[in-house]
């Protein structure tokens, strides 16, 4: 009996995420990297007892979760405000982003004439345009959208642009043997080519998002978690700029993994094989 | 007399570049409409070549190619072409492949699906409709290739290797089963085969090419009653004609 003990913390995970079954696997996946953000916070709440470090410098983590309890009801609107920038800017982007990787991949003079131009244009930081766009359409939601669009397009043009010319030339010969037309070739074999790709890019571009909308609202906004920080500031509640910090975070990764699971939806002849029906 | 179904006259083709490959030497074939054809020659020849040109994907330097009489020299579409890969579209499930051509013909997606689904028992691929390609064995894939280029409304189909990739025993199956569905359909198979038997077991017409630049060699004409069991390979005039379309083949070779 005593033999079988030392088996018993393996056996025990192992089974757990058995049980927990796809979704819970994963979540076991991500334990260690919990585990580690969590010794790093009680770290940080240790260290700032012990220094006894100002809260306007550092607070702890607990009073960062006192802020978030005490003015979470102001919360709600800005994070509306900007969850709604970032996710229109990232259908813009991915609207524009498509039509620009489809003109350049099909018209050879349209890449000669584009791609310089959107590569140069990412040497341009988004916090610059801000203002501009600011003086130009305003403060309201247009000119957010326009900055969450503006750096989230470059990732999914180049990534379209690799997936649309990734696609198989035999492929494309054969619905051209059956008399298909250059937009049906488009249809029926490029695009769904360059469904990962584009994917790939959009994972990026949700990620920025967020941060887009944010700076966006730091050079003037009515609402949004960027002026929320900004007002945080002014008034020395650094405790407050954490708790925006968290919320911006959990955003981000709430968009990414929206669109990590749009893209199974969206192309589910790569996940077929997970049931273990293989045929050959 | 009607019309040839396929009609080549004196196609010539050479690949340009820093070091040109001439490809075609003036190849010369006619197809009756309803025959089945084979092209057999070695590995490189230019047989696929030769149905890229009757496919409209390849315009050729100098030469006729028509299909029903219409010149297929930048017209693709007159024939349902089959490639040496199978090129299953991997985001389209099984029926979604099959219905393909005839999507694009401009067959109404109800109907042309209707027709597939009719014929996925007789090729072999009932129960595997909703499949995804990458759940298919190499056999259903090619059976589904096949299928798909069966159902291009078309009089002509071209079919490049088809059997190429299978194992010996699958392709004994697939000559059987393709004899039967051809029987039922009556249309005319330009069929590229390196195999000579196989050429022998399924072929109305087989003509020998020369090893690039490819010309035709020579023209036999089979005449075995049909249905042809798999057996006949091993009858005496099966052999005898096998000798004589292997030394043609020997012969144009060593030209």
């Amino acid at each position: 009996m005593a033999v079988e003990v030392p088996f018993l913390p393996r056996a025990l995970p192992l089974r757990l995420g058995k049980l927990l079954g796809r979704w819970g696997g994963s979540v076991w996946e991500y334990a260690p990297a919990l585990v580690l953000l969590a010794a790093l916070v009680g770290l940080w709440e240790l260290m700032v007892g012990v220094l006894d470090t100002r809260p306007y410098i550092l607070p702890a983590p607990s009073a960062i979760w006192d802020a978030l309890i005490d003015k979470g009801h102001l919360l709600p609107n800005h994070i509306q405000a900007t969850a709604t920038e970032a996710v229109l800017g990232l259908l813009a982007a991915a609207g524009g982003g498509v039509l620009l990787a489809v003109l350049i991949a099909s018209i050879p003079l349209a890449r000669r004439v584009l791609y310089p131009i959107i590569v140069t244009s990412q040497t341009v930081p988004a916090i610059v345009l801000a203002p501009l766009l600011m003086v130009w359409v305003g403060i309201g939601l247009e000119s957010k959208l326009i900055v969450v669009a503006l750096v989230g397009f470059f990732p999914i043009v180049v990534s379209t642009v690799d997936g649309l010319a990734s696609a198989d030339r035999d492929m494309v010969a054969l619905v051209r043997s059956m008399g298909a037309s250059r937009l049906e070739e488009l249809r029926h074999v490029l695009i769904p080519s360059a469904i990962p790709g584009f994917f790939a890019g959009l994972k990026i571009a949700a990620a920025y998002s967020v941060i887009g909308a944010v700076i966006a609202e730091w050079v003037a906004a009515k609402e949004g978690l960027g002026i929320f920080i900004i007002r945080s500031q002014a008034s020395f509640r650094i405790d407050q700029i954490f708790v925006a910090i968290a919320v911006i975070a959990l955003l981000s990764i709430a968009l990414f993994v929206a669109v990590h699971l749009l893209a199974r939806v969206a192309s589910p002849w790569k996940y077929a094989n997970d049931q273990g029906e293989n045929g050959s | 007399m009607s019309e040839a179904a396929v009609a080549i006259h004196g196609l010539r083709h050479t690949f340009p570049g820093s070091r040109p490959v001439e490809v075609l030497d003036g190849v010369d074939l006619e197809a009756a409409p309803g025959a089945f054809v084979s092209l057999v020659g070695p590995s490189g020849c230019g047989k696929s070549t030769l149905l890229q040109v009757l496919a409209g994907l390849l315009a050729p330097d100098a030469g006729e190619a028509l299909i029903e009489g219409q010149s297929t020299v930048g017209e693709p579409g007159l024939a349902a072409y089959m490639p040496q890969k199978d090129l299953l579209l991997p985001w389209r499930k099984a029926i979604g492949n099959a219905v393909l051509g005839a999507e694009i013909a401009g067959e109404p997606k109800a109907e042309a699906r209707q027709h597939a689904l009719d014929l996925f028992e007789r090729f072999g691929l009932a129960g595997f409709e909703e499949s995804w390609p990458s759940q298919l064995s190499g056999g259903m894939r090619q059976r589904l290739a096949l299928l798909r280029t069966f159902l291009i409304p078309r009089h002509v189909l071209l079919l490049d290797e088809p059997f190429g990739a299978l194992d010996a025993i699958t392709r004994r199956e697939m000559h059987q089963w393709l004899q039967e569905v051809w029987a039922s359909d009556a249309r005319t198979v330009l069929f590229v085969t390196h195999d000579v038997e196989e050429a022998l077991i399924l072929s109305d017409v087989a003509y020998v090419m020369t090893p690039r630049p490819a010309r035709m060699a020579a023209r036999f004409e089979v005449d075995y009653p049909r249905p042809r069991r798999p057996e006949i390979v091993t009858e005496p005039e099966f052999v005898a004609d096998k000798a004589r379309l292997l030394a043609a083949l020997d012969g144009a070779s060593s030209e």
